[in-house]
């Protein structure tokens, strides 16, 4: 799905990515954590191919196509989605307008149905992220991902500041959005969780999890193991290793 | 009666025929001949195709199907106005020259909204007067189709004047569109037009003026609303063509309690357009509330100024106004003048937002990660900044007129 060789990428003019490595198989969901300011959103949004993340060396496959170069609307026609950790809000336009010429599902029912799964029925009619409050704007966001149906879903942060009943509502869209209710050998969307709290992975089963410091990539584990290592002993042993 | 009133009228008037008007680029009146009388016709769609096409762009629904009724005035001849048959007892529709003649009570409303000698265009308006529109709606009727109303200038180098009376009775409800054009061959000319707005006890009128002139048109609207008790007037106006000048400040004085009145104005300056487009809410009576909205684009070489008074006589009354602007050019110049006057009203609450900026890059940004091109992008966050929603049109025209945005957007940026 994914294939990330050696990326360097700048912000402004700072450096941020310096190496990264990473690959994401058909079907596999991966978890990533790190402290804060280490490059995570860096690392989603250079994916994405944010106008303001500057790659300056290596190169991004999705499905064998190098995106490297290409624009976000490009890359997301092509299949990826991405979850924004600080989503801007969008005067004058509603969510149901923005939802309806989403490139993806277009039509009514479809939004209705997407809107009433994320509870956000009663948004629709409201401005894009005007006004919303933190859990709102995550459902939004996801809501927003449902309409799309993207195939690699970048989710950055999608549990922080939700409480524990929306973190369950948006855990189990977010399985339906990655296919996970559909049989194992049949699972071909994939993702990328930033987490600093694992919580997210009380609803969704992740293959794999990576630590993110100072822009490498410095651990890989199963997703328990490298929460336990986070939870146990905080980034202390991971600084050692890079 | 006529000319008792004309007489009183025609005095003040002569002492103001050189009197500049407070804003805008001055005019010299001499500059404009008269226009001349035209023909009738029996219905809209024997119309001259071009007179047509320029009435659709200004809002004129040409089948009449969904309207209630029509007026339709070509340079000072009133070439059509009709009343849709299950109208008829509800509405009253004709050239104020006859409602003059007609209706001895034209004395309440002629000139007491408006002053004759505000300046030189009321004094040039009353001084050689060329019909205008008298619209009322009966007492207690809502009107579910709007009224439409056009008045189109067909020659050139000429001037017209209107002179516009519209009375909504004691809980009457009502929707009028007025578009204002010119066939494409039509260059220049001066166009002034008088409003003066009655929206009496308990009754509701929005009224949606939308403009459509040319490079070498100086327009002149002076328009003014009394607004009586639980009633309710809310005025758009939209511009998105090119124009030499426009200047216009119309108001609306909240006398009675818990009157409401809005004004939304969305504009696109383009070209060398010189356009000062303001509103002001008086807010009189006792619990009386007023909302200014006003959105511009300034393009190519064009200047807007967007004014906004808002006037708090009352202690209990509430007020905001809201002015946005993006600059689309680096030769055009917007000036954003909000004012707020709390007149010996120690509680009054009046506020405003004013923001000039650019289309945000983070927003574009988002919408194509989302898969929108960057000009989709541009264009959703445009029509969301010239938000035709606040309008409250029939959704025909809403679309139409998210499309001319489109259009005018596509033309240049
Ligand atoms: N526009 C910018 N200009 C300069 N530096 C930037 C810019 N945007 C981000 N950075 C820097 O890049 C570094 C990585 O930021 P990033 O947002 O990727 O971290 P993160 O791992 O997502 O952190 P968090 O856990 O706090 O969300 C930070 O030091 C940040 O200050
Ligand atoms: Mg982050």
């Amino acid at each position: 799905m994914l294939e990330i060789k050696n990326l360097y990428a700048q912000v402004g003019n700072n450096l941020i990515l310096k190496g990264i490595n990473l690959n994401i198989k058909d079907g596999e969901v991966v978890i990533l954590m790190g402290p804060n300011g280490g490059g995570k959103t860096t690392l989603l949004h250079t994916i994405m191919g944010m106008p303001k993340y500057k790659i300056i060396d290596g190169q991004i496959l999705f499905n064998e196509i190098d995106i490297t170069n290409l624009s976000p609307d490009e890359r997301a026609k092509l299949g990826i989605g991405i979850m924004f950790q600080k989503p801007p809000y969008i005067r004058g336009v509603n969510l149901k307008e923005l939802a309806s010429i989403i490139p993806g599902h277009k039509d009514n029912k479809v939004i209705e149905e997407n809107a009433e799964a994320i509870d956000m029925k009663d948004y629709l009619e409201r401005e894009v992220n005007f006004g919303f409050s933190g859990g709102e704007l995550k459902r939004s966001e996801v809501f927003q991902l449902l309409c799309q149906d993207p195939k690699l879903i970048l989710l950055d942060e999608p549990e922080s500041g939700v409480d524990i009943e929306n973190i369950s509502l948006i855990g189990k869209n977010l399985n339906k959005l990655l296919g996970k209710e559909e049989k194992i050998k049949n699972r071909v969307k994939s993702g990328i969780i930033v987490t600093h709290t694992g919580y997210i992975l009380d609803y969704i089963n992740a293959n794999k999890g990576f630590i993110l410091i100072d822009g490498k990539i410095v651990c890989e584990g199963t997703p328990n193991d490298i929460l336990e290592e986070v939870r146990k002993y905080g980034y202390r042993r991971c600084q050692q290793c890079k | 009666m006529q000319i008792d009133l004309s007489r009183k009228y025609k005095d003040l008037a002569k002492r103001a025929v050189n009197k500049k008007a407070a804003y805008g680029i001055d005019i010299d009146l001499k500059m404009y001949e008269d226009a001349a009388e035209v023909g009738n016709y029996k219905g809209l769609d024997t119309l001259p195709t071009e007179i047509k096409e320029a009435a659709l762009l200004a809002g004129v629904d040409v089948t009449e199907k969904n309207r209630s009724g029509t007026y339709m005035q070509i340079d000072h001849s009133v070439i059509y106005n009709k009343i849709m048959a299950s109208y008829e007892n509800k509405i009253e529709i004709i050239s104020v020259n006859d409602a003059l003649e007609k209706f001895p009570e034209m004395e309440k409303y002629w000139w007491q909204a408006v002053n004759v000698d505000q300046d030189k265009y009321t004094a040039n308006a009353e001084l050689k007067p060329m019909h205008g529109y008298f619209i009322r709606v009966l007492p207690g009727m809502k009107i579910d189709k709007p009224i439409q109303s056009c008045l189109m200038l067909q020659e050139n180098a000429k001037v017209q004047n209107v002179h516009n009376i519209i009375i909504l009775e004691e809980g009457a409800e009502a929707q009028i569109i007025t578009g204002c054009a010119i066939p494409p061959k039509v260059k220049e000319g001066l166009h002034i037009g008088i409003s003066e707005f009655y929206i009496k006890k308990g009754a509701k009128l929005t009224f949606t003026m939308i403009h459509n002139w040319a490079e070498d048109f100086h327009v002149r609207p002076r328009s003014a609303a009394i607004v009586e008790e639980d009633a309710t007037f809310i005025n758009n106006y939209v511009l998105l063509k090119p124009v030499k000048s426009i200047q216009m400040f119309p108001s609306a004085n909240l006398i009675g309690k818990n009157a409401k009145a809005q004004f939304n104005s969305i504009l696109y300056g383009k070209e060398d357009s010189h356009i000062d487009v303001g509103s002001k809410v008086i807010l009189t009576g006792e619990n009386t509330a007023g909302q200014a909205v006003s959105r511009a684009i300034v393009d190519d070489n064009a200047t807007i100024y967007a004014r906004g008074t808002l006037i708090g006589k009352n202690d209990t009354v509430k007020a905001h106004l809201d002015c946005r602007g993006i600059l689309a050019s680096k030769d055009a110049v917007m000036y954003a003048i909000p004012e707020l006057v709390a007149d010996k009203s120690t509680h009054a609450k009046l506020s405003h937002e004013a923001a000039i900026g650019p289309i945000g890059e983070e927003e574009i940004e988002y919408l194509m990660a989302r898969g929108l091109s960057k000009d989709e992008a541009v264009t959703l966050i445009t029509q969301g900044f010239m938000d035709t929603k606040i309008l409250g049109l029939p959704e025909m025209l809403e679309n139409s007129l998210k499309e001319m945005i489109n259009r005018t957007r596509d033309d240049t940026m």
